[in-house]
């Protein structure tokens, strides 16, 4: 069975390279191994939030060349990087996936918590500020859906007082709802999201509506539309107020939307999307990948003229660390320096962990190596990278979204 | 120090890091409240049935065990066998009468086979449908699938057995119930094709039903002593060289996966030994190990339907790039979707609305297709959309052997490549 390119991993990295290359006229294959950390997805996309422990959020393109020559962001150079993602945008919104936001300028996006953080792209139904002075003197109304715990009103309130808004808190209920209040562990994001669909949303939107009678704008859980945005702009439509939504804890509903959009929108380029299976081994010629095993494909392997390897990090099995080592799972490529066990972590929590900037290492084209000669054909990209703090950097979605585009566009050519 | 470096649980049940994405997945959660959810169900209550065997939920006979959840599991955890398994330990109910008739398909097949014409006309009869619906709870909305005079077994040995000696290569061929009580033409179908290949095709010695239903029906002892014979007459067909096909993806999960997970069977020395007709084909012509040829007067609009255990084995790409290679073949790809039949499931009443409401997505898109037909590898499935979204339904093999044009074909194998 041959690919032009096969794809390892089926996260956002993967599957915007493999949209890309699909749509370039490759004949491409995603190998999925389980759903992906879309599904926790928060709702936004950061390039990068924090630097040398100061918020950024006036040009964070600028701010970004201060960061190491080892930095995905600097290899690939930030002119070059801000082109990239400037695709992003466009790209998603092809997938039937509306997001909001610049390079050029941070705006803040409200955390479950009630903290104001920076974002780069925002989903369009979440909430947005492009300054915490536009919350100053609004009336909020936090409506919560009645007996629906993963939604912390209390916070919220907490953190837009701090900024001179005020805020009332309320819960509904509807009919629709019912059958879940049979069992106290069904009312979850997820499982909502499910029953509020057609006249449940009508009916949604009459409550929330009469909640929220007297302030500028409703904040509301997003607990709506698993499959499609249409029961978010159904909701919006008959609500007299701007809604805006605020994330939840897992799995988030708008995640799983952002997932199966990007799989489905694959598929329908003419891509083949192949889930519940891992790539086991690989075959190489020399310093070429020829071809690949998977578990299920048993002894039929799948070869391409290029691979890219974005398997994640710890979270997705890309990388794996027993109790004397870190390895990467699949090939054995080469990890950057981790020293003995005591070095991985910094006792204290909330220091920046050193185990974060573990991953594969790259030369200038993101090409990973094994024993120290580089893989011709082989591009590794997102979290399984090394060489960056994307917790503290507020920097994830960035560098998943620019190495992916880079290496598609070498897979292509 | 001998330290453990990996994870020795049970169907990885510890890898589970309690993210619910399988309970997103999972058909039977997007229609009934009363399931837990396979997270639910499987790995977080585990934790609990371990401690005492009081905390099993008797809500787990809803899981369809289709391995859905599985498929998205970013950890590995076999949390359909975590259920199944759980079920079978911890229920306290017997199987029923009405579940041990449902899953007994050989005698069940035997029976109805001998006496076919009447028994199709008995079971289309409303009076009959309502009677079972009250006596036996079986749901009156279900139509039955036909029995054949004729088993295949029988008309193989009297019509193709001969043939097949003369084929340097062979197969054995694990036909499973439906082909040998119900359709006999899919076997027949497998047999024109892998002819024209240059293959012949034999029976497994004794061969019994999987046992797929006896294991959803909880009638354990049934079906483990039913694997063991085909293990037996697998390994037979292995050790004369066979490998062994299925033309039922159902089945042949069950044989490979099913028979070690759940019913403790050692199938390893032979486990990849077994596999779907429709991956063997793509093989042999991928390798250029045979050549087909197709009719040019075929011409089809196809929706291929992804059967839940077809999604579990990962083998649907053989089954639709066979399809793909068919000239006159307008291929479409429908949403892999779980049609909502799981086997005996949806013939019982109390789950028959669950069945219907879970495939009705499918049924949807089906209709919406404007396909002549649905090609899928697996019976129930095909019962439920030629019921539920009135289309016809046939196996990939048997469109090959309408499309197959078979004297170009063994003209093409008998020439040295």
């Amino acid at each position: 069975m041959r690919f032009d390119n096969i794809i390892i991993g089926g996260g956002l990295s993967g599957l915007i390279a493999a949209v890309v290359s699909q749509r370039a006229g490759k004949k491409t294959a995603i190998i999925s191994a389980g759903q992906s950390a879309l599904h926790f997805w928060s709702g936004s996309f950061e390039f990068l939030g924090n630097i040398d422990g100061n918020m950024v959020i006036d040009h964070p393109l600028m701010e970004a060349e201060r960061l190491p020559d080892s930095h995905p962001y600097k290899k690939i150079g930030i002119p070059h990087t801000a082109e990239l993602l400037s695709k992003v945008a466009p790209l998603l919104q092809e997938a039937g996936i509306k997001v909001k936001g610049s390079l050029e300028r941070n705006h803040y996006r409200l955390t479950p918590m009630g903290f104001l953080k920076p974002a780069w792209l925002t989903l369009d139904e979440y909430f947005m500020a492009d300054h915490p002075s536009q919350i100053e003197g609004k009336k909020y109304a936090i409506v919560n859906i009645a007996g629906y715990i993963d939604f912390y009103p209390n916070f919220l309130r907490n953190g837009l007082d701090k900024h001179g808004a005020s805020c009332t808190i309320s819960a509904i209920d509807i009919p629709q709802l019912a059958p879940l209040r049979k069992s106290t562990t069904e009312m979850r994001a997820t499982n909502m999201s499910r029953f509020l669909r057609n006249d449940a949303v009508d009916s949604l939107a009459k409550e929330i509506n009469m909640a929220s009678r007297g302030a500028d704008e409703a904040i509301v859980p997003a607990v709506l539309g698993m499959f499609s945005d249409e029961p978010v702009r159904r909701l919006r439509n008959q609500i007299d107020r701007p809604v805006n939504f605020i994330a939840t804890t897992p799995a988030s509903v708008p995640g799983v939307r952002c997932q199966l959009s990007l799989r489905d929108y694959f598929i329908r380029l003419g891509g083949t999307f192949i889930p519940g299976d891992t790539v086991k081994k690989g075959v190489f010629d020399g310093q070429r990948l020829k071809r690949v095993y998977t578990v299920n494909f048993g002894d039929m392997p799948i070869e391409a003229d290029n691979f890219v390897i974005c398997t994640g990090s710890f979270f997705g099995h890309g990388l794996i660390a027993n109790i004397d080592r870190i390895y990467e799972p699949i090939f054995g490529l080469d990890l950057n320096e981790t020293g003995d066990r005591t070095k991985w972590y910094d006792k204290d929590f909330f220091s920046p962990q050193p185990y974060m900037g573990t991953g594969v290492t790259t030369d200038s084209e993101f090409r990973p190596s094994l024993n120290g000669h580089t893989i011709e054909n082989l591009y590794a990209t997102g979290a399984l990278l090394a060489g960056f703090n994307a917790l503290k950097e507020g920097s994830g979605a960035g560098i998943t979204l620019a190495t992916a585009l880079h290496a598609a566009s070498k897979i292509c050519s | 120090m001998d330290l453990q470096q990996q994870n020795i649980s049970d169907n990885n049940f510890e890898s589970c890091i309690k993210c619910t994405i399988c309970t997103v997945y999972c058909p039977v959660t997007a229609v009934n409240p009363d399931y837990p959810g396979p997270k639910q169900a499987g790995p977080d209550g585990e934790r609990y049935r371990l401690k005492k065997p009081f905390f099993y939920d008797e809500a787990l006979k809803y899981c369809l065990n289709c391995k859905r959840c599985e498929v998205a599991c970013p950890n590995n955890v076999k949390i359909g066998d975590i259920i199944q398994a759980a079920r079978i330990k911890y229920s306290s109910h017997k199987p029923s009468l009405r579940d041990t008739m449902l899953a007994n398909t050989d005698f069940m097949g035997s029976m109805a086979t001998a006496m076919a014409p009447i028994v199709n006309f008995t079971l289309g009869l409303k009076p009959v449908k309502l009677i079972l619906d009250k006596v036996m709870k079986i749901d009156n909305h279900r139509t039955f699938p036909k029995y054949s005079s004729e088993k295949f077994e029988t008309w193989f040995r009297k019509e193709a057995a001969e043939k097949q000696e003369g084929y340097a290569r062979k197969v054995s061929y694990f036909h499973g119930c439906y082909v040998n009580y119900n359709f006999p033409q899919l076997g027949k179908d497998l047999v024109k094709v892998l002819n024209a290949l240059g293959i012949g095709v034999r029976l497994l010695n004794g061969e019994k039903c999987c046992g797929v239903a006896k294991i959803a029906n909880r009638c354990i002892d049934e079906a483990t002593r039913d694997g063991r014979q085909n293990l037996k007459a697998i390994r037979e067909a292995v050790e004369r060289g066979d490998d062994v096909v299925a033309t039922s993806s159902t089945c042949c999960f069950t044989l490979r996966d099913e028979y070690p997970h759940l019913l403790k069977l050692d199938n390893h020395d032979v486990r990849d030994h077994i596999e779907l007709a429709t991956r063997l084909i793509y093989r042999l012509i991928d390798n250029g190990d045979v050549k087909i040829v197709f009719r040019n007067d075929y011409h089809k609009r196809v929706a291929y339907h992804v059967p839940c255990h077809m999604e579990k084995l990962g083998w649907t790409i053989y089954s639709t790039s066979l399809l793909k290679m068919i000239p006159g073949l307008e291929f479409i790809h429908l949403d892999s979707h779980c049609c909502g039949i799981a086997g005996t499931y949806g013939f019982k009443k109390e789950n028959y609305e669950y069945s219907q409401g879970i495939g009705e997505p499918l049924f949807r898109q089906i209709k919406e297709s404007g396909c002549d037909f649905v090609a899928c590898d697996c019976e129930t499935c095909k019962w439920q959309i030629e019921m539920s979204a009135g289309v016809s339904v046939l196996n990939p093999v048997s469109v090959l052997a309408d499309a197959i044009d078979v004297e170009k074909t063994m003209l093409a194998n008998s020439s040295p490549s």
